[in-house]
């Protein structure tokens, strides 16, 4: 084989290539490891002045620490009502046999991006607002879980199609009732799924902006995905003093959670269930 | 401990499929009973049917003095092992096994104890903290079965319990099956595709054809003695001689021989029937190869040789094209090409009705039925 200036060029290129989306991926990590202890933090990497006072002004930040604690509460609220709604729809759909199922379920997702998708959010709102529930976690977590619950059973059906319908009727003849299938095999076996889902929702409502803006009125009761657009100094530029440490206390539950959740679970994108 | 009768017993699925049709059947207690068939015909809906898995469409299931047509699985006392064995991946063998307890809510200490007293007598005693994705198929069959009779059931029925082994292991399982069964006197149906595995195994034997019933009987009966066509052509290792031929003299004529009937039958001059012999059951004349006339045999040339271990299926093809196959030992094989004149051993030649296919026969024709149900 002979491998000529031309090969070479190309090797050059692909590698080239690869440092570019490298950086491009690698530079905000670098950001929110160094800017969060550096005594002058700017847009920029560099090797920082060494300093923990970021961090005190992070803490001492009125509503910093609220908004993380905000976040956690709606977040675990959205995740369990999604994880735990959309297992036992996923379950029914993918057992019991009703006309024009499939088409149900696409028609779902497909709604699911306008329902919660930037065209709703003034019937959203006005519903929300009627029913008492602006400034109200709680309110605000059902709508995101309403927003993914279609996602998130569309993604499960196919995990709880591959578990073998003969564990359940094995079960059954075993005298098990329907809740014992679901809680001694169902559930189990279909663990990996119910993992993924949950990392997926806890991820998605973490991130989520536009419905705790509008919904959550009240600056107490914002959670740090807003109040991170918020944080100005007086003058209205960004408070760069406070953003870089909030954004690592931000960053971290994330992937706690996706470490402690691969961990113990391990992720499987398709039902790749049997023999387990 | 119980027997099951099964009464005009229809499963009819949504799809409108009669997978089950108007079937009757009785299995008595403590008997090792198998369903027989090809693929289709309806085993596993019938067992589905038994376990309480399908709804009965039409017809009455009864298990012991109890009528189970309407009751759950779970509420009619029977043990299932499905074709895959459906162990649970994420449980031990030993949770496995006790599976059956749990969902009563014994108590975990009766829970270890029943795994290991039922899992000592199939020797799995070493392996009752794996889980099933560390077993070899044979071993996940014997948790299947430990699982089954963990908890006293009336009735067992086994799906294909032996179609996931390979051959070796499945001849090993057939007698540990055959021996478990008699060791517990457990009433046990199970299905199988495999006519040689329903021979070995069972005390009876349903040969099923499109969702109902075509022979039930003996193995002894249904191999000797198949009541049609289906039963001949599938029952038996080698396919039997399904002969067409003609009534003449008082004679069957088939193949350019004249073979004497069995006796007993009222035959009808010029009625097309037809012959019925196992490979196993035709002899070669000795020296009688170049003889063409004369000789109350099927005279043929060897067209093809099959080595089957001890004996070989030497296939002749006769003058007017037919081809019989018989077995011969193995030392004694002819070339390929060597003239051959063939008869039935006595008795062993059967006539079927060239039309219904059914079996000629000098007892009433429903005799055999009859004689199962007296017995059952
Ligand atoms: N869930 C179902 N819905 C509709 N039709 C079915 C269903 N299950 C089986 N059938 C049909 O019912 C008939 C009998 O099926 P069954 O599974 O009982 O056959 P079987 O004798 O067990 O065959 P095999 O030896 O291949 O397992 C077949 O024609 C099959 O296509
Ligand atoms: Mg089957």
């Amino acid at each position: 084989m002979t491998r000529g200036p031309a090969w070479m060029l190309r090797r050059i290129a692909f590698y080239v290539l690869i440092a570019v989306l490298l950086a491009f991926f690698a530079i905000p990590m670098l950001w929110l490891a160094s800017a969060p202890f550096d005594t002058k933090p700017g847009l920029g990497i560099r090797w920082p002045d060494w300093t923990t006072g970021n961090i005190t002004a992070t803490f001492r930040h009125p509503y910093a620490l609220t908004s993380l604690v905000n976040s956690l509460v709606l977040c675990l609220i959205a995740t369990a009502v999604t994880t735990a709604f959309a297992t036992l729809a996923a379950y029914a759909l993918s057992r019991v046999r009703i006309p024009g199922r499939d088409l149900l379920l696409y028609l779902l997702l497909l709604l699911s991006s306008v329902v919660t998708g930037t065209a709703a959010m003034v019937p959203i709102f006005v519903m929300m607002f009627q029913l008492g529930l602006i400034n109200s976690q709680f309110g605000t977590a059902l709508v995101i879980s309403g927003g993914m619950l279609p996602a998130a059973i569309f993604i499960l059906k196919d995990f709880m199609d591959a578990v073998p319908r003969s564990y359940e009727e094995s079960a059954r003849v075993f005298g098990a009732s329907s809740r014992q299938v679901l809680a001694h095999v169902v559930l189990p076996v279909s663990r990996p799924g119910i993992a993924t889902i949950l990392v997926w929702a806890f991820v998605n409502a973490w991130g989520n902006f536009l419905l705790p803006f509008l919904l959550l009125r009240d600056v107490s009761q914002q959670p740090a995905a807003v109040l991170l657009r918020t944080l100005q100094d007086e003058g209205g530029s960004a408070n760069l003093t406070v953003i870089p440490v909030f954004s690592l206390l931000y960053s971290i539950p994330v992937v706690v959670l996706y470490l402690v959740v691969n961990k113990r679970y391990g992720f499987r994108f398709h039902g790749g269930i049997k023999g387990g | 401990m119980a027997g099951i009768e099964i009464a005009e017993l229809s499963t009819v699925y949504p799809n409108g499929v009669r997978a089950v049709d108007g079937l009757d059947l009785t299995v008595a207690d403590g008997e090792f009973f198998a369903l027989l068939g090809p693929s289709g015909c309806g085993k596993t809906t019938l067992l589905r049917t038994m376990a309480g898995l399908e709804q009965a469409s039409e017809g009455a299931v009864r298990i012991g003095d109890r009528d189970v047509t309407r009751l759950d699985p779970g509420a009619r006392r029977v043990a299932m092992v499905f074709q895959d064995y459906a162990l649970f991946p994420h449980m031990t063998v030993a949770e496995n096994i006790a599976y059956p307890l749990r969902v009563r809510r014994m108590s975990k200490v009766s829970q270890r104890d029943a795994a290991e007293r039922t899992s000592a007598g199939l020797s799995l005693g070493a392996l009752l903290d794996r889980r099933p994705g560390q077993l070899s198929g044979g071993q996940q069959q014997r948790v299947a079965l430990a699982r089954a009779i963990a908890v006293e059931a009336d009735v067992l029925l086994l799906d294909e319990p032996l179609s996931n082994l390979d051959a070796r292991l499945r001849l090993e399982a057939r007698t540990f099956l055959k021996k478990l069964q008699r060791d517990l006197g457990l009433t046990t149906v199970f299905v199988t595709h495999d006519q040689a595995e329903a021979l070995a195994l069972a005390d009876r034997i349903a040969v099923m054809e499109s969702g109902s019933i075509r022979q039930l009987g003996s193995p002894k009966e249904v191999f000797q003695r198949p009541v049609d066509t289906f039963v001949a052509n599938f029952i038996g290792s080698t396919p039997m001689n399904l002969l067409d031929g003609l009534i003449a003299d008082g004679m069957v004529e088939v193949a350019g021989a004249r073979l004497a009937p069995p006796e007993g039958l009222d035959l009808v001059e010029g009625t097309p029937v037809v012959a019925g012999i196992r490979p196993e059951y035709l002899r070669v004349v000795p020296g009688a190869q170049e003889v063409t006339e004369g000789v109350a045999g099927i005279l043929g040339a060897v067209a093809i040789v099959e080595n089957l271990g001890v004996t070989s299926l030497v296939t002749i093809e006769c003058a007017d094209g037919t081809l019989v196959g018989l077995t011969v030992p193995e030392q004694h094989e002819p070339a390929v090409g060597t003239r051959l004149c063939v008869v039935p051993e006595a008795g062993r030649l059967l006539l079927y009705g060239g039309e219904d296919g059914l079996l000629l026969s000098a007892r009433p024709s429903d005799h055999s039925a009859e004689f199962d149900r007296s017995r059952a």
